[in-house]
């Protein structure tokens, strides 16, 4: 059976309530489907207590759901273990996580961390922060005009010796590319460098198996994975875990607090300092079994022929220059792009009166527009839920854009 | 009424007064880093009064069709009575509906001119948390 984008779409409420909005912004977040909000609100109304803490049979139950999450989401990227899956808040607090926890227990000056052009700010920053706070150097892989990672200059800088982290995106969020993260992790390994994996975009788009891959780190956000906001994965190795001190300090961290000092808790509960996201977590559980009855092939084909349809749209278009990938099937889910003359807010502006929502900026990854030497982009992305009618709609609504501006 | 009204989009495509002066008493930059937008505004200043003005930049349309409205208005006017322009004035000016997105935008020139004085007066540089909160007052 062919892949069904307008039957799925009918299960999401958000498209009910705005069906005249053309959603092209999943890479910022994605909607939700109905069940992943009753899962939510089923919590509140039937199970809603703390977890870890009461001993009381709701409190069990709460307990049950938080932590079934936890079963879910290592059996949905294949980790050995669930004491293996941290719950954060984002992509970016688990990101946070391993440079303030992993960083500051094993970094001396002098220490190298690698990352890519391609990167987030919520790779780059704290990274920079650690640059700061311990002396560390950072060292970059840059990309051709293709967005394809230069290897040797990874290889460069591992042959330095001094390299204890690669962290790299699994998909970039601006020009859609897949690094290849297989490589970059038998390489690092090779020097005794740590991986770290942005799963952030690769996540909602691709089957992600951490033992396969052999990542040491790998963050994703709920949110862009059809699930909820206010709740974020970070996977990281048993063995690498128990030797990371706490991130945050407060409650359920802890094994034990005396007025002179206090014994941490074991991970992964080392690293949830206070009342978790409970109710996310019952909405993520609901996301990934949702997300389960489509198969990965279905998903990936859809959305590729949704790229070749959106390549074909921008090709059309006069002055339309596209960021990185020439080949549409280089470009997993999302592609960015320039008009020539034409700022992005304007287009994003005037697209938006015409119910398209694409989002315009450097999409926080201000290195990255700086070595395509553009100060901001349009980006159009896509879900399993995106139609191609609504992909070559764009098509007219921007050249009508276009002639608004012209000058 | 719509953002790209004939009035904005006439002063985007043929701003006024872009063009650096040769010998300005001020120059003063501001930029909106998230976006990309610039503008340096040129000012000479005689007798308190701001005699004319230059600018360079680049960005969106609502910037630099701003900048251009802003240029027409202060040739003559006093330094006092221009450090004292608000963003009440600006929407005025404008005259479409400025939306919480574009604010910035909208805002870049008068940030440019206020902070282009205060460089002139030695004073301390107005932030972006203190403008927005002059136009929620
Ligand atoms: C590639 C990438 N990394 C990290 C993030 C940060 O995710 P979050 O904002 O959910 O923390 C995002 C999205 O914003 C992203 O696209």
């Amino acid at each position: 059976m062919a892949f069904d984008a307008p039957h799925i779409r009918r299960q999401f409420p958000f498209f009910t309530a705005n069906d005249a909005l053309v959603w092209l912004d999943s890479a910022a977040t994605a909607q939700k489907p109905e069940t992943v909000l009753r899962a939510m609100d089923d919590f509140y109304r039937t199970t809603n207590a703390n977890v870890h803490r009461g001993m009381y049979e709701v409190a069990e139950r709460a307990t049950a759901a938080y932590e079934g999450a936890r079963d879910t989401v290592k059996k949905f990227m294949n980790a050995r273990h669930s004491d293996e899956i941290i719950f954060t808040k984002s992509t970016t607090e688990s990101l946070n996580l391993v440079a303030k926890s992993w960083g500051i227990a094993h970094l001396k000056k002098g220490d190298v961390i690698v990352l890519s052009i391609l990167e987030h700010h919520s790779v780059i920053v704290p990274w920079l922060q650690m640059k700061e706070e311990a002396g560390i150097t950072i060292e970059w892989i840059d990309c051709d005009d293709e967005g394809r990672l230069i290897m040797n200059d990874l290889k460069k800088a591992l042959a330095g010796k001094n390299v204890k982290l690669v962290a790299v995106s699994g998909q970039s969020n601006v020009l859609g590319v897949r690094p290849p993260v297989t490589e970059i992790i038998r390489l690092a390994h090779q020097s005794g460098a740590l991986v770290c994996i942005d799963a952030a975009q690769l996540i909602a788009h691709h089957p992600v198996d951490v033992t396969a891959l052999d990542c040491d780190f790998l963050a994703f956000s709920g949110h862009k994975l059809y699930g909820p906001t206010g709740i974020g994965v970070l996977y990281a190795k048993r063995e690498i875990m128990q030797t990371m001190p706490p991130f945050l300090g407060g409650g359920s961290m802890i094994e034990e607090v005396r007025r002179d000092g206090f014994t941490p808790a074991d991970p992964p509960h080392r690293f949830e300092a206070g009342t978790p996201p409970i109710a996310e977590a019952a909405g993520l559980t609901a996301a990934i079994d949702w997300l389960a009855q489509f198969p990965w092939k279905d998903i990936e084909e859809h959305e590729k022929n949704l790229m070749r349809a959106a390549f074909e749209t921008l090709n059309d278009i006069e002055g339309l220059h596209i960021l990185g990938p020439k080949n549409p099937d280089d470009a997993s889910a999302c592609v960015s792009f320039v008009l020539k003359d034409l700022h992005p807010h304007d287009l994003a502006d005037i697209l938006g009166q015409e119910g398209f929502c694409l989002r315009a900026g450097h999409h926080c990854a201000e290195p990255l527009h700086k070595r395509f030497s553009v100060p901001a982009s349009l980006r159009l992305s896509v879900g399993i839920y995106t139609t191609e009618e609504e992909i070559r709609r764009l098509g007219p609504a921007l050249k009508k854009a276009q002639k608004i501006l012209a000058k | 009424m719509d953002l790209y009204a004939e009035n904005i989009l006439d002063h985007y495509r043929s701003p006024r007064g872009k063009k650096l002066l040769k010998k300005p008493t001020i120059e003063h930059k501001e930029v909106n880093a998230g976006c990309g937008d610039s503008l340096t505004l040129h000012l000479l200043i005689k007798d308190d009064t701001i005699e004319s003005v230059g600018w360079d930049g680049t960005g969106c349309a609502i910037s630099q069709a701003g900048m251009s409205l802003l240029a027409e208005e202060l040739p003559n006017t006093s330094v006092e009575k221009a450090a004292a322009l608000s963003p009440a004035f600006i929407r005025k000016l404008l005259g479409v509906p400025v939306s919480e997105r574009r604010l910035k935008c909208a805002l870049l020139p008068l940030f440019a001119l206020r902070n282009a004085l205060r460089t002139v007066k030695k004073q301390p540089l107005l932030t972006w948390p203190e403008l927005l909160e002059e136009d929620n007052a």
